[in-house]
């Protein structure tokens, strides 16, 4: 259950044939496995270690560096309330404060029911639509205390579902190169002359 | 408010040139058919009609600033990669996360083609073989944007093998991060390209354009930087010179928040234009909220030395802001107003930085983590005297000396050198202490103010002469 099912194996492959080295496809991987389950697990880290050809204590350390990458489950839905300087100008601690009462879990915490988990955030880059926040990377701009209720009770009564993915799902639209289009990765040391167009010119 | 309810933020009063921002007006402006329909891939198309030095010359001879902090010409950037060495890679650099910056989210979020378009350009005149678009975790909307546009672009033969017919041909591989500000310093970014944790690397060599990706030479643009291409190929040089100063051409994209009655996302014409003409221009912010002042401001992201309201006539040109003692930075204004609890604000920031350190260099890792210790102590009404003194002295393992400072030679202060003189590898640290620096020099009696009052205990002679 918590390695990679067959197809996001094979989605695996096609991410790591894009690199010139396999190991640049940790981060997307491990995004992957988040994306399947919710949140990497060590099962996952050992496969992604094996696709990608590192160790798995060298996917735990890339992994553990990054934010986004959480080790045990968390809720339905993360609600990262921006907390630096922008947002603060504009009273997002008032918000967090309220969000924490409505929800009856300080910053960091899971509600009981698995569905919210309440995180301050750093910078998100909407500092002029202060205070902001993200449910799971999704944004809210220039948000109230009451748009705040609202829109807790709108995802708990799954209102929001076809807008808001669960927990894991970042992007929804991926890239796909056509065999036929992709020029291809090749391995750096492969290569030891320009590029056509340099020796040529475009032509 | 913004008038496209699309663009959060961004507004287009005046009459102003657009050279990144043209297609934010369009509510499909990220796509395919909208932008072929307007100018989209021409000037790829002029571009490809020339040879890549002469297009290489044209991007140099308009002196492209790059827009993601460093403000280093990218023109001049590309020409750093060694000879005879292949090959060379292009690294986007979509990891914006400065405190109080919100540009590139949106130009790939709106306009993800003539950021393609872009990446294409510098590909062809430096010789760069495989580019890699590397986009902030947290972004969702942008990452969805730019894998559609790359799948539109790769269909129909604008990217990949071959591109309109010729021998030009280049992936291009969008890549998301997971969560760290560290990434947006480029050697950082490589580092987290290459799967490893997001650490920079020891400098020198102090370019990746020698050493970078796979330890080949690499080129970090920024995502609005690599923008400006497109137009810059289409009209030439001499027009896109023609808009802003001499040594800061074009126009570039400033975020404006805080207390100002618009905030918002404008582009200004680079080099001329004040800080007083946008935060109380008509067409900008139109002035401090109702009823209040202008406190301080930082002119270039949370990581730049703070400005009194005294330096709002300064324009938006290094020249004179870089001795002024701060810097432009990613374009990011942030207001505060005489309502703004200085030592309160200045806690997010810290936290912030402290928060972002990865912990490679020992200064940043742990003094960073002690300011914001000290400050949260500080703002919570239990400090002393000795905690303020604390900080300047953690300051100086950071980026040690005195230099002058613009704010410090008028107010008669001692203030941390600017630019920074480093004990850690990249600006995460000191950018931390610079938050403190700025407040607690600026504003020293704020943080009097907030010191544990001890009264003290009278003191009873011996042998009670009374």
């Amino acid at each position: 259950m918590s390695r990679l099912n067959e197809a996001n194996v094979i989605l695996a492959k096609e991410i790591i044939g894009r690199y010139p080295k396999a190991r640049s496809a940790t981060i997307p991987l491990l995004h992957l496995s988040q994306q399947q389950n919710g949140y990497v697990t060590n099962e996952a880290m050992a496969q992604i270690a094996q696709l990608v050809g590192a160790t798995s204590a060298e996917v735990l350390g890339t992994a553990t560096f990054y934010e986004m990458f959480k080790f045990e489950p968390v809720g339905k839905y993360l609600v990262n309330i921006c907390g630096t300087l922008s947002c603060a100008l504009m009273g997002s601690e008032t918000l967090l404060h309220h969000a924490e009462e409505k929800l009856g879990v300080k910053a960091g915490g899971t509600t009981e029911d698995g569905l919210f988990t309440l995180e301050r955030a750093e910078c998100q880059a909407a500092c002029t639509e202060a205070p902001c926040l993200q449910v799971n990377y999704r944004y809210r701009y220039k948000v109230t205390t009451a748009e705040l209720d609202e829109l807790l009770d709108d995802l708990a009564a799954g209102r929001l579902d076809g807008e808001v993915p669960p927990h894991g799902t970042v992007a929804r639209v991926r890239q796909h190169i056509p065999a036929d289009k992709g020029v291809g990765a090749v391995h750096p040391d492969a290569v030891v002359a320009p590029p056509a167009w340099i020796t040529e010119g475009a032509k | 408010m913004s008038r496209y309810a699309w663009a959060p933020g961004y507004t287009d009063d005046g009459d102003r040139p657009r050279i990144v921002t043209s297609r934010f007006q369009y509510e499909d402006g990220y796509t395919l058919d909208r932008s072929l329909a307007t100018g989209g891939y021409v000037g790829l198309r002029a571009a490809l009609g020339r040879t890549p030095s002469e297009v290489h010359d044209e991007v140099r001879s308009a002196t492209v600033l790059g827009r993601g902090g460093a403000g280093f010409p990218a023109g001049t950037k590309w020409g750093l990669t060694p000879q005879g060495v292949w090959p060379r890679y292009l690294v986007v650099n979509g990891d914006e996360s400065e405190p109080g910056t919100y540009k590139d989210r949106l130009l790939m979020e709106r306009d993800p083609h003539q950021l393609i378009e872009g990446c294409l350009i510098a590909s062809y005149a430096a010789g760069l073989s495989q580019c890699f678009l590397y986009i902030r975790g947290e972004m969702a909307l942008a990452q969805e944007r730019v894998a559609a546009a790359l799948n539109e672009a790769y269909a129909a033969g604008y990217v990949g093998k071959n591109i309109l017919g010729t021998n030009f041909s280049i992936d291009i591989v969008l890549h998301w991060g997971a969560g760290a500000y560290v990434v947006g310093e480029e050697t950082a970014l490589i580092e987290s390209l290459e799967g490893n944790r997001g650490m920079p690397r020891l400098k020198p060599p102090f370019f990746p354009a020698a050493i970078g990706l796979y330890g080949k030479p690499t080129i970090v643009n920024n995502v609005e930087t690599l923008s400006n291409l497109p137009w810059l190929l289409t009209n030439g040089a001499a027009a896109y010179t023609a808009i802003g100063t001499e040594t800061s051409p074009g126009t570039r994209i400033i975020a404006v928040s805080g207390h100002v009655k618009r905030p918002g996302v404008y582009e200004i014409i680079n080099g001329s234009t004040t800080f007083r003409d946008v935060i109380y221009g008509e067409e900008f912010c139109q002035g401090i909220r109702d009823g209040h002042e202008l406190k301080a401001f930082i002119p270039g992201g949370g990581s730049a030395p703070w400005f009194l309201p005294d330096q709002i006539d300064l324009p938006f040109e290094a020249k004179m802001v870089g001795p002024a003692g701060s810097m432009l930075g990613s374009g990011a204004i942030m207001v505060m107003d005489e309502t703004t609890d200085i030592p309160a604000m200045a806690l997010t920031l810290v936290r912030f930085y402290a928060h972002e350190s990865c912990g490679k260099c020992v200064p940043c890792r742990e003094g960073g983590t002690w300011l914001m210790r000290i400050m949260e102590r500080v703002v919570a009404g239990r400090g002393t005297q000795r905690d303020l003194d604390q900080m300047l002295e953690i300051g100086q393992s950071i980026t040690p000396g005195q230099y002058p400072h613009a704010a410090s030679e008028r107010l008669g202060l001692a203030a941390a050198p600017f630019p920074f003189r480093m004990t850690t590898i990249c600006f995460v640290g000191p950018s931390a202490y610079n938050a403190v620096d700025s407040a607690l020099t600026l504003f020293p009696d704020e943080f009097q103010a907030k010191l544990m009052k001890r009264t003290s205990i009278p003191v009873t002679a011996v042998g009670a002469d009374s």
